[in-house]
């Protein structure tokens, strides 16, 4: 198919360019919240977009997490293989929660994963406050699929990785650097209007999003 | 006028649309609401800065598009992105479907994409045997129902709940309960298996990042994300105007994209796809093609001013605002792209002789450029597409296909006299003081104007007549 | 961009009145109504006798070079660099915003922008160079206002009617729902596309009617004969003006008009 690509590049090179460069300035996305402000407005946009807020000290996560599920009767929670939560797992086993490990390639435990998995928890790499996103970059550890198949999804996001707006946090590191094979912005539960404009929560992915917001020390 | 057999008439089946009651209600209320969220939407924000903005990014990403292009492609490359290019619709249908053979897959399941729409890549996989399913719900819809979609962000806006029960009941066995939660959830369960099974995912794509070689693709339901995802192998398709110089670019678009499509600030899932799998990881499909498609418009790209029409990001705020879409709905135009956008679109692609009806099927009200997030102008090029339609400026250098296809005839003449008349003042003013002098004479059928309106009746005595019967300006009491 | 910051000059002596080729065929009246308002406020009112059409029934049907050839007639009729005050929205924005694009590359060039950086809808040209500021001597009225979509969006000016108006003590300006959304004229398209249009002025009547005013305004000829022309063939009968002839009988006495 390279006679393809060299037409149409030829035809695209045909043209001569007569119109000069329109001025971008930036300006008008950038938000100067204070970090108070980036928390009320996250809080406010989640919860618009139909999703749960706790705010939590460091030390109340791992009971923080034991009561989302057992409120929202969660049997199983799939966990990243290297997870951070080391006092979680007794705990869970104190409410009957099954922990699930994801340690194998999708294709070996595809059929549990779509029908077993009642919650997923997982870590964020950052935040932003305009559109109550979180930010996500799958790893091994903590793969694509764990924020998209199990019907609750449990995400933490440290206070301190929140920023104003997409264009204040693509201007640092990591993003200006390589991206990664999946880089997600995630709002909300999944949802669709595509009946008639009615709102319904649970399309395909999660229908419940939970966000556990660790408050700086 | 003469046009070719094939052309596509947008006036009976307009006509058609206006006598269902159901359809027009279902439009009005769908976009009177869609019109009073992206107002909100853009609550607190400097709207007409943001719009330069994307105007500018868009801009400039076109006046380089041919490099952007080539970058792009090296850059996919080397994440590991099998990058392939298309002529036309056929050339993609043809790279699609080898890609799909080679690998022996019997299912497809896709994303919301309009330029396979474009190509109607569905029915040509079904002729390769291979089965593809739309898993957004409104194109899964509109798929069951055997349609085609009357909106690209909406697909099956033209149907009410009622209908899309029935259609399901009849089609896939579901209770007859117009609940479109009920409805929402058995989609979810009669898909969730299919993405397991599917050998391929399709989808389209919102932006192609060229520094990266990152494609980003937005959506709410999360089908698209395990259109991604889930199967071994992915393949992206996309228009060639698609693509942007970096990161840097994206978040303008998206604070732009969502807010005029649907009144949201955000789309619920915002997903960025770099390479395929890697060894270590655990998911994700371990082939990833970008599908590169002309269709028509590097012919578009020629001429300056109509390649405007490429800085579209497919928001759909055009058809929400339009009069003329709300009261028609999208199949009246019968083509893939329908409302304000598809009006200057369509003739570009397919030629003015196959869209005889398309340019002029518009009052230049403005409303589709006034909201225009990349500031296309579009009332602008429905103007020059009207032009050329007729051969009318003789300035004009790169003319639409199909030009001229509607200069022939009585109307040239009509426009040559009135021309005339208008550049002989002296003659003019009889003329037209005659008109008022004759008004009862004046006919009271006036073709279409006449089927809803009264004539209208010349005065009886003209301004300029009026004018000159004053006494001096300027020396009244 | 779209819509450059339009400096307003000081108020002249003299300003050129070009009346449209519908008002001087239908709606003569209304032109006059705008020549009196001018007068009323010391402005001598010139009325170039060679003006036709502005190019713009040309101009939208595609007829590039033939409106551009009328277009050109009228160039050469404002010598004087006064204002050049235009009664309907579309023929304003003809001149002000398309005129420039018309003649881009021609010898003409020059002159259409010195022309289009003139022009201005009269009753912008009332309210901001003017300044004027109405007194009102009628009775109490509800009226409901359709600002043109040129006027809206071409010449920006879609606040001026509701402003003039808010100047009438006696006038209660009533707002029609999807008062923004266009009337269904279009020129041609209401000839090549009747039952669109058709169905469009068919629901702008209705909104206006169902506004409880009496009468309607427009601040354009087209639209004007659009939504009467409709209206009148309803039994109810709604009848509507042009703004500017609403705004001079509502602040003139009987005698003192002509």
């Amino acid at each position: 198919m390279n006679q393809a690509r060299d037409r149409i590049l030829q035809r695209l090179r045909q043209r001569q360019v007569t119109s000069a460069a329109m001025p971008t300035d930036p300006g008008v996305l950038l938000r100067d919240w204070d970090q108070a402000e980036c928390v009320k407005r996250f809080t406010h946009q989640l919860t618009t977009n139909h999703a749960d807020v706790f705010k939590v000290q460091q030390l109340e996560l791992e009971s923080t997490l034991v009561k989302i599920l057992t409120e929202r009767q969660a049997k199983t929670v799939l966990l990243g293989r290297n997870h951070p939560f080391k006092d979680l797992l007794p705990a869970l086993e104190r409410q009957n929660i099954r922990p699930m490990l994801y340690q194998d390639a999708v294709e070996q435990w595809q059929d549990t994963m779509f029908n077993d998995c009642d919650a997923a928890i997982t870590t964020t790499l950052g935040a932003i406050a305009e559109t109550g996103s979180l930010i996500l970059w799958p790893t091994a550890d903590e793969p694509r699929l764990m924020s998209l198949v199990p019907p609750l999804h449990i995400a933490i996001v440290s206070q301190s990785t929140l920023k104003a707006t997409f264009a204040q946090v693509i201007a640092e590191p990591p993003w200006q650097g390589r991206m990664p094979t999946n880089a997600l912005l995630i709002s909300g539960p999944s949802k669709t209007a595509d009946i008639e404009q009615t709102l319904v929560y649970g399309a395909h992915g999660p229908s419940e999003l939970v966000v556990v917001l660790i408050e700086d020390q | 006028m003469s046009h070719s057999n094939s052309a596509i008439r947008f006036n009976p089946a307009a006509k058609e649309a206006l006598g269902n009651t159901q359809l027009r209600s279902n439009f009005r209320s769908a976009m009177d609401g869609l019109m009073s969220k992206r107002l909100n939407a853009f609550q607190g924000w400097d709207l007409e800065a943001l719009r330069d903005l994307g105007a500018a990014i868009r801009h400039n990403a076109l006046r380089q598009l041919p490099d952007l292009l080539e970058q792009l492609e090296t850059q996919c490359q080397q994440n590991g992105i099998e990058v392939h290019w298309a002529e036309d619709g056929d050339d993609a249908c043809r790279i699609i479907t080898d890609i799909c053979q080679q690998r022996k897959a019997r299912q497809v399941i896709k994303g919301k994409s309009m330029v396979t729409e474009e190509m109607e890549l569905n029915h040509y996989l079904e002729q390769a045997g291979i089965t593809a399913l739309e898993s957004d719900l409104g194109e899964y819809i509109v798929q069951l129902a055997e349609e085609t979609p009357s909106h690209i962000i909406m697909p099956a806006i033209h149907k009410n709940t009622e209908e899309i029960s029935e259609l399901m009941h009849r089609k896939t066995g579901t209770d007859r309960r117009p609940d479109a939660r009920y409805l929402t959830h058995s989609a979810r369960q009669q898909l969730r298996q299919k993405f397991q099974q599917a050998d391929v995912g399709i989808s389209g794509v919102n932006f192609a990042i060229a520094e990266t070689g990152t494609l980003c693709l937005v959506e709410n339901e999360g089908n698209g994300r395990l259109t991604t995802t889930a199967p071994p192998c992915h393949i992206a398709v996309t228009g060639i105007e698609k693509v942007i110089p970096s990161l840097n670019e994206l978040p303008a678009l998206l604070a732009l994209l969502p807010r005029s499509a649907t009144g949201q600030a955000i789309t619920t899932y915002v997903n960025m796809i770099s390479r395929p799998r890697q060894s270590d990881e655990l998911d994700g499909p371990e082939a990833v093609h970008l599908v590169l498609v002309d269709n028509g418009r590097s012919e578009i790209y020629q001429d300056e001013e109509r390649a405007d029409t490429l800085r579209c990001i497919r928001c759909g705020a055009c058809m929400n605002h339009c009069p003329v879409y709300t009261r028609v709905g999208g199949h009246a135009y019968g083509t893939t792209y329908p409302g304000p956008i598809g009006k200057i679109l369509m003739p570009q692609l397919l030629g003015l002789d196959q869209t005889p009806d398309f340019p002029s099927a518009s009052t230049l009200c403005g409303a589709c450029g006034e909201v225009c997030p990349v500031r296309i102008p579009i009332p602008d090029l429905l103007v020059r597409l009207r032009s050329d339609k007729v051969d009318g400026n003789s300035l004009t250098r790169n003319p639409t296909r199909g030009h001229g296809a509607g200069k022939a005839g009585l109307e040239n003449t009509v426009w040559r006299l009135w021309s005339w008349m208008n550049r002989q003042p002296a003659f003019y003013r009889i003329m037209i003081a005659m008109a008022g002098r004759l008004r009862v004479l004046s006919p009271r059928r006036l073709g279409g104007w006449t089927r809803f309106r009264t004539a209208p009746r010349p005065a009886p005595k003209t301004l300029h007549q009026l004018m000159k019967q004053r006494p001096r300006t300027g020396q009244r009491p | 961009m779209n819509s450059a910051i339009k400096l307003y000059p000081a108020k002249p002596e003299h300003v050129y009145l070009f009346g449209t080729c519908l008002i001087d065929l239908f709606y003569p009246e209304a032109g006059l109504a705008g020549v009196n308002l001018l007068e009323r406020e010391g402005i001598t009112v010139h009325y170039p006798e060679d003006q036709t059409c502005c190019g713009q029934p040309a101009y939208t049907s595609g007829r590039t070079d033939a409106a551009r050839a009328v277009a050109a007639q009228q160039l050469s009729l404002f010598d004087q660099p006064w204002p050049i005050v235009v009664p309907s929205g579309s023929c304003a924005g003809m001149m002000r915003k398309h005129y420039p694009d018309l003649f881009a590359g021609t010898d003409q060039q020059t002159q259409a922008n010195d022309v289009a950086s003139r022009v201005f809808e009269l009753s912008e040209f009332l309210l901001h160079v003017c300044q004027l500021s109405l007194t009102d001597l009628g009775e109490p009225v509800e009226v409901a206002l359709h600002t043109s979509c040129s006027s809206r969006r071409d010449m920006a000016t879609a606040d001026v009617g509701p402003a003039l108006l808010g100047q009438l003590a006696n006038v209660t300006l009533v707002e029609q729902a999807r008062a923004a959304e266009c009337c269904g004229f279009g020129g041609a398209f209401s000839v090549r596309h009747p039952d669109v249009s058709g169905a469009m002025v068919q629901d702008k009547v209705t909104a206006l009617r169902d506004t409880g005013a009496t009468r309607f305004l427009a601040t354009d000829i087209g639209c004007l004969m659009n939504i009467q022309g409709h209206s009148d063939t309803q039994p109810e009968p709604f009848e509507g003006e042009h703004l500017l002839s609403f705004l001079w009988q509502r602040t003139t006495r009987a005698e003192a008009d002509q």
